[in-house]
């Protein structure tokens, strides 16, 4: 098998873990994680599919994609994590006013 | 193969032995600060053999230059992340493995 | 032989690496085998002939990503234990991700095996766009609006994760009692300028440029925050404003300018191409790094030692 193939193949691999666990989980960092390596397997799909002639050097578009690719994900990253830290804090207000509790930071230890 | 690549050979397997014995140390060792030990066996040994290795095989002392200027830069990094891993590792309360069996 | 070897175990690790992500309970062992999982990754685009993307891979998919996920786990003990990182079962979930993973995989491989894509294009006009690099030639001439498209993206990003996170969250760090803090930051940071500066300038003819440079820089402003007494960067500092948007102010200045002597959108003027790329680049280095560190809300050093004991 050409070796772009085996890497695309492993993409389409990732993507697909990726996207179960998207499905799969409840944890918003698990959701980040999930939705990053789903996001890493279509990166590799189109780094692969660049490589695609043997000689010579590969096709510098889906490069260029991808690099753009790859920092867009990091803001969506970093912009999940505060959307899921302003969710943790709502979340963590909310139950100390049912519960009557005063502190809200008293539930810890699954981190 | 000339006896130069057999010495390269010789030095990037040692590197390899290291990076191994340092992987299977962090596998296996029983509490986060012998594994950090085990660890940095990997960076300073492991890497610095591959290093010592590819800067013989590399032919120009530009690349052996920027070769070394890497092992530099990860011993750097390595030493300071020990610490830190380590330090904040005791303060958060992990007791070192003292060689007796949990009950 | 060799090589395939490495290939197969490199395209077999990937998405094993990535099931063991999603699979593992504690957070902070997934966080790090996605770590471990993108430094393969940078492998495998390193096998691909894809030097510029390994480079931000290691730098921003990896190190900052990792740094920033790792740095959440601090405010996931607000979570109840009950909402667990466990996955749910769903069977039906898997089965449809099988027939995904078996059509995709069928649709690659019935591509043509020997398609050279847009090289041949790229290369005819590579002496027209100014610069020798055909990566950066794609990124900042021929495709010059996606750049700025993302340069926008970027800042809403940041924008956003500011405005979610009120102010009073952001706790500066409690001056450090550690000797050893702050001195890997002194000891870094010229070499950090020094291959900042490197990767833009030899974004013209080789693999670097604004989006490698400004991640390095942002990777150092990292450890300045987690190692030293500087705080995050206020959004309401007209620096900090400036930093952000000198980047895609000129960007766009240099792509509206072409409009005014009757030419389209981004179409520089050859001769002047290098030089409109390089400023550009430079700018666009200063923004993309202080997006990607103003990414990071403050350090909570106080609450993390005070909820502390060790997670089993």
């Amino acid at each position: 098998m050409n070796p772009w193939a085996v890497y695309a193949l492993s993409g389409v691999a990732m993507f697909s873990v990726g996207l179960v666990g998207l499905f799969s989980h409840e944890h918003p960092v698990k959701r980040i994680l999930a939705s990053n390596i789903a996001g890493s397997g279509v990166l590799l799909v189109l780094v692969a599919l660049a490589r695609r002639e043997p000689t010579g050097a590969p096709d510098p578009v889906p490069h260029a994609l991808v690099l753009t690719g790859i920092v867009v994900s990091v803001s969506a990253t970093a912009l999940g994590v505060a959307l899921a830290r302003r969710i943790a804090r709502i979340d963590a207000t909310a139950k100390a006013e049912s519960t009557g509790a005063s502190d809200p930071e008293a539930g810890g230890g699954s981190a | 193969m000339s006896l130069w690549d057999g010495v390269c050979a010789v030095f990037m397997v040692a590197g390899a032995f290291f990076c191994l014995a340092g992987t299977v140390g962090v596998l296996r060792f029983p509490d986060v600060y012998c594994r950090l030990h085990a660890l940095t066996k990997v960076d300073n040994l492991g890497l610095g053999l591959v290093v010592v290795g590819l800067a013989l095989q590399s032919g120009s002392w530009a690349t052996a230059l920027e070769l070394l200027l890497v092992w530099l830069f990860v011993l750097i990094s390595s030493a300071f992340t020990c610490q830190l891993i380590a330090r904040a590792a005791l303060r958060r309360g992990a007791a070192p493995w003292t060689g007796r069996r949990e009950p | 032989m060799t090589a395939a070897l490495l290939d197969a175990c490199l395209a077999l690790c990937l998405p094993l690496l990535a099931w063991l992500v999603l699979r593992t309970e504690s957070l902070s062992q997934s966080v790090v085998l996605f770590v471990a999982m993108g430094l393969l990754s940078a492998l495998a685009w390193a096998r691909l002939d894809a030097p510029d993307i390994s480079l931000v891979e290691a730098a921003v998919g990896t190190g900052l990503t990792g740094a920033l996920l790792m740095h959440t786990l601090s405010w996931t003990d607000e979570r109840p234990p009950d909402v667990a990182a466990r996955a749910r079962h769903r069977p039906w979930a898997v089965v449809a991700m099988a027939a995904l993973t078996g059509m995709l995989g069928w649709a690659v491989l019935s591509l043509p095996s020997d398609d050279p894509g847009l090289t041949r294009e790229v290369d005819a006009h590579l002496a027209e766009s100014g610069v020798e690099h055909p990566v950066t030639a794609v990124l900042l001439n021929y495709r010059g609006y996606d750049t700025l498209l993302e340069i926008a993206v970027l800042l809403v990003a940041v924008l956003g994760a500011r405005a979610v996170n009120p102010r009073s969250e952001r706790t500066t760090p409690e001056p450090s009692r550690d000797p050893l803090t702050g001195e890997l930051f002194r000891m870094m940071t010229p070499a950090l300028l020094l291959v900042a500066g490197y990767l833009v300038w030899v974004g013209e003819h080789g693999p670097g440029g604004a989006f490698q440079a400004g991640a390095i820089l942002a990777g150092g402003g990292v450890v300045a925050l987690l190692t030293t007494r500087l705080g995050t960067p206020r959004m309401s500092s007209w620096r900090v404003r400036w930093a952000l948007l000198t980047g895609p102010l000129l960007f766009i200045g240099a792509a509206v300018a072409p409009l005014f002597s009757g030419r389209a959108l981004l179409e520089y003027r050859e001769a002047q191409a290098g030089t409109v790329i390089f400023v550009v680049e430079l700018a666009l280095t200063v923004s993309i790094a202080m997006v990607l560190w103003m990414f990071f809300p403050g350090m909570r050093p106080a609450r993390a030692e005070r909820s502390g004991k060790e997670p089993s």
